[in-house]
């Protein structure tokens, strides 16, 4: 481990804190993934991974590479966005998608369609009535 | 100082997400429904993606980190054509 004794300790000190703090919000969110009893609870507990567990495992990488160089490294935040951009757009389909397989099996635990007199439609599919399709 | 400070957070580091890749492996095995298992390739698409970048930080590789950012563009892919095809049972129509 050469590398990593060339790196001051004003920079060590902050990406060590952020890369444990990164990697236990992970390990919480995968845990909370395991551990929560329904489909609508358990695909909230893995953003703790994409928020800030990304966020602080870039930023400590960030840091590091920051000071072994000369100057600031940034391609970091390339993951860092990705993953803040694409996090919602992936959960919101796979909830979609979750949401009309249990409508269309009739499942009593997911809220029934309403149409748009605000009468219960059955199952739907997700499209067509207030303006809840993809 | 600052060598075992940052060996030790990032041993610490990777055998958490380690752990966290082995928590999303057994809800993916375990289910119970196929968004479950969707759910969890996601998690683990995200959760080796952060192994590598600390795995990087760890070795001073810079090769890591195109890992990474090939695995965060797969997941994103790969889990939005799953979605797609738990939806309308096609993935392109």
């Amino acid at each position: 481990m050469n590398h990593l004794a060339e790196v001051p300790v004003w920079a060590a000190v902050p990406a060590a804190v952020l890369l444990l703090v990164g990697a236990g919000l992970t390990l919480i969110g995968s845990f909370g993934m395991l551990r929560l009893s329904s489909f609508y609870d358990r695909i909230h507990a893995p953003t703790l991974g994409t928020s800030w567990g990304t966020a602080g495992v870039v930023m400590a990488s960030m840091i590091v590479f920051s000071a072994l160089g000369s100057r600031p490294v940034l391609h970091e935040l390339l993951l860092g966005v990705f993953v803040t951009l694409t996090t919602p757009v992936t959960l919101m389909l796979l909830g979609r998608a979750a949401l009309y397989r249990d409508r269309t099996e009739g499942n009593p635990d997911v809220p029934a369609m309403l149409s748009l007199d605000g009468s219960e439609a059955g199952t739907g599919d997700g499209r067509g009535s207030r303006g809840n399709g993809v | 100082m600052s060598a075992l400070l940052l060996t030790t957070a990032a041993l610490i580091a990777q055998l958490a997400l380690f752990a966290a890749m082995v928590l999303a492996t057994i809800r993916m095995l375990r289910g119970p429904r196929a968004q479950d298992r969707v759910l969890a390739l996601d998690t683990l698409y995200v959760n080796s993606m952060l192994f590598l970048v600390t795995l990087g930080i760890g070795t001073g590789s810079v090769f890591f980190f195109e890992a990474a950012l090939v695995i965060a563009m797969l997941g994103f892919v790969a889990t939005v054509a799953l979605a797609k095809f738990l939806m309308r049972g096609e993935v392109i129509e």
